[in-house]
């Protein structure tokens, strides 16, 4: 049964499309360049899709789930802890893996024609298929320390693409500043696999979730602080509050990238790890309530920032840390299931959205600026459609994708309680604002007249249509495999329990008032998505000045969010400036300077002055040096001679002979 | 012949007369500056030094001295050939012996 499914090939084959492109891409003529980075991330979702299959048993499987590859050799075997270099496939992993693997692969066609007149043509490919490699690591990965390698490493590919218009000086900034505040949450995961270590000896993820099963007592306490640093890790590398700052600044980067990277697929990472660690968080009741408050806090603060953006990219962006706060929250009630259904089908729009995007600016010759767009349905007519599968997706108007994720976690969450309430009343509030603002987006940018006539939009080559019509389909149809089915499919690998939280209509009957409050939430969701998109209809298209006259209105409210609360700010006072002046004085001039510098100094002075007064024997006079050594025969003959001096030379046998007794 | 001669004449003489000898070679070569002068004063501390080795051999009756002068003075030869010939190739190159003036090699 247990055949070999060859995961290892799954991150190699874009390491190797990397390594083509990244040493040879200049020389290579652009097709080949082409040919090696697509082939490399299509062969690695055929490799994730026959593995899929196998499961679903529409081939014969060669293995069933899960399924671990270990490299044989030993990794790390240092006293009592081992770490294997393995790979698991499960049914956690292979959701993630479609994910990643498949919208990587649509993004890969797309850049094709987006990145098309780029110089770096080969080197965006490469740093794209490297992150691919480490993407599919990080998914992988059988223990925590080859999940901190894949961590680490899509940090670096996201640093290397943000950072891809280098000689754009914010360009280079944003990716300093992402690196630098992941920085922040991997000293979490670092922390939390330290405490792994002592506490559980131990990083592969079973036999954490096996030694915490057969022993109880494991509550609160230790695994709370574990629990608590990966969730710092994951909402450093997930744009969480507090560290949600650098993926706003992240949209820098080519869109694609914003769309594979900062939407799709890295971002999630964190709550792919909450999910993967569940059963930590399981035992710390603590850690969920703390979970589940910063993905709400996250979700409505980042939703009211989003409200008065105008660059199209940034009003996604703030879109995105919102949707990865519902994930968080859905993580934070234990419905892991949800949150991942939700993290699939967002992969679908977001990435969606993104695009369609990226083929407007592209269209429009580089324009961001909502303000100057409009009336572009009758210009881009293709991608004026999938837009609107997106927005409406987002919105979660059924039967689009989003709807049934978002509503699985909400639902979830109404049922933790009155604490649960209340976040759910907050993930109602946030959907509000999340509807306005995508329907905002969605009048200025493709209703109304044009703004800038002079600009003579056009429409998307082909290969960038044709995975935006991809994944327009996906975002249709993402939702409709139901969160019961999903939960169901997902249970074996984030636990009964959420599967239990997820798999509620299934398991109520039909007339039972569960039902009812069921279809109540989802006539309430439904509500609150049309009632955002009626505000964003009077307010951008029938009564085009009322949002002028609201924001002259409140100048406060509106300055605090076209400020994005000033946390930037707020952040540079409190943090990076003295920071900055830390290391600047004390650091800088005290430390480097005084310090080090003048010990430097102080022992270069020393071998300085030493030379000059030892110069002088060296003098080059054969004679002096003759006289040198006749002097020195002389102390040696009086040495020898007077009898004091025999003594001192033999006193270190005197010694050796005292020793050996 | 008397082979009582070397009784006769004290131990101590004959070293006095090595060292006095050595010391000869060895201030002649700190103080003189013509090259061959203190050519020469090497060759005075090495039969100094070849006085001692015959002394003690005579004294202790042991041929490994005698054998030893032999040496050196085989070595003080082939040096005389090989030196001088090094001399006469610095006056041909310099037009002069003073050491003090040889230093083309000094920093």
């Amino acid at each position: 049964m247990n055949g070999n499914l060859y995961l290892w090939l799954i991150p190699a084959l874009p390491l190797a499309g990397f390594l083509i492109n990244g040493i040879l891409g200049r020389r290579l003529p652009k097709w080949v360049v082409t040919a090696v980075a697509l082939l490399a991330p299509l062969a690695a979702f055929g490799l994730v899709l026959n593995a899929a299959l196998g499961f679903f048993g529409f081939i014969p499987a060669a293995s069933s789930l899960p399924y671990i590859e270990t490299c044989p050799q030993a990794w790390i075997n240092i006293a009592a802890l081992h770490i294997d270099f393995s790979f698991v496939l499960d049914q956690l992993s292979l959701v993630m893996l479609l994910v990643v693997t498949g919208v990587g692969f649509l993004i890969h066609v797309y850049s094709v024609g987006y990145m098309g007149d780029d110089e770096g043509y080969a080197r965006y490919f490469s740093y794209l298929n490297l992150f691919l490699f480490f993407m599919t690591v990080l998914v992988l990965a059988g223990n925590a320390l080859v999940m901190f390698i894949g961590w680490e490493g899509v940090g670096l590919a996201s640093y290397l693409l943000i950072g891809f218009y280098f000689q754009k000086k914010s360009a280079a900034d944003a990716g300093k500043k992402a690196f630098i505040v992941n920085r922040i949450g991997d000293f979490g995961f670092l922390i939390a696999m330290f405490l792994l270590v002592s506490n559980f000896g131990t990083l592969t993820f079973t036999e954490i979730a096996a030694k915490l099963g057969m022993d109880p007592g494991w509550h609160g306490g230790v695994v709370t602080v574990i629990a608590l640093c990966l969730m710092l890790g994951a909402a450093g590398k997930s744009a969480q509050l507090p560290l949600y700052i650098w993926l706003p600044d992240a949209m820098e980067g080519p869109t694609p990238v914003s769309a594979l990277i900062h939407a799709a697929t890295m971002v999630t990472a964190g709550v792919y790890m909450v999910a993967r660690t569940h059963v930590l968080f399981d035992h710390s009741p603590f850690a969920l309530g703390v979970v589940a408050t910063m993905g709400a806090a996250t979700a409505i603060f980042a939703a009211t920032i989003a409200l008065v953006q105008n660059d199209i990219k940034r009003v996604l962006a703030y879109s995105t840390i919102s949707q990865l706060g519902y994930m968080f929250l859905g993580c934070g009630v234990a419905a892991y299931s949800a949150a991942i259904f939700h993290l699939m089908t967002h992969a679908f729009f977001k990435a969606l959205l993104f695009l369609a995007a990226g083929s407007v600016i592209h269209g429009l010759g580089g324009e961001q600026d909502l303000r100057k767009m409009g009336g572009l349905w009758k210009k881009l007519p293709v991608t004026f459609a999938v837009t609107t599968v997106g927005v409406l997706a987002i919105a979660g108007i059924p039967p689009f994708a989003g709807f049934f994720s978002k509503d699985a976690i909400l639902y979830a969450a109404f049922q933790q309680g009155i604490y649960g309430e209340i976040l759910w009343g907050v993930g109602i509030v946030t959907a509000l604002l999340t509807s306005f603002y995508m329907f905002r987006l969605w009048y200025l940018a493709f209703l109304g007249e044009s703004r800038s006539p002079e600009i003579h939009p056009h429409e998307s080559p082909w290969s960038m249509r044709g995975p935006l019509v991809i994944l327009a389909l996906l975002s249709i149809c993402g939702g409709w495999i139901g969160i019961e089915r999903f939960g169901a499919f997902l249970a074996p690998s984030v636990g009964a329990r959420a599967a239990e939280a997820s798999n509620w209509s299934l398991a109520i009957p039909f007339t039972s008032l569960h039902l009812s409050l069921e279809i109540c939430l989802v006539l309430i969701a439904v509500f609150v998505a049309l009632e955002g998109w009626m505000i964003a209809d009077k307010y951008y298209r029938r009564k085009p000045e009322r949002p002028a006259r609201l924001a002259a209105d409140f100048p406060g409210g509106y300055k605090l969010l076209a400020g994005k609360y000033f946390v930037d700010e707020f952040y540079g006072a409190t943090v990076v400036k003295p920071l900055l002046g830390f290391s600047t004085y004390i650091l800088g001039w005290v430390v480097d300077v005084g310090i080090l510098g003048g010990a430097a100094w102080l022992l270069g002075g020393i071998a300085t002055f030493a030379g000059a007064i030892l110069q002088r024997w060296q003098s080059g006079n054969l004679r002096s040096y003759a006289a040198w050594l006749a002097a020195g025969a002389a102390a040696v003959l009086l040495f020898l001679l007077v009898p004091w001096a025999t003594v001192l030379a033999n006193l270190p046998a005197i010694h050796l002979s005292m020793a050996g007794h | 012949m008397n082979l009582n001669f070397a009784q006769e004449v004290p131990l101590s003489w004959y070293l006095i007369l090595s060292a006095i000898l050595f010391s000869l070679g060895v201030v002649g070569f700190l103080i003189k500056r013509n090259l061959i002068t203190v050519f020469m004063s090497i060759e005075l501390m090495l039969n100094g030094v070849n006085l001692s080795f015959v002394t003690f051999a005579q004294q202790w009756h042991e041929v490994k001295g005698q054998i030893f002068v032999f040496f050196v003075m085989m070595v003080a030869a082939a040096e005389a050939a090989v030196g001088l010939a090094i001399i006469i190739a610095v006056f041909r190159a310099r037009a002069t012996l003073a050491v003090d003036r040889i230093d083309l090699m000094k920093l």
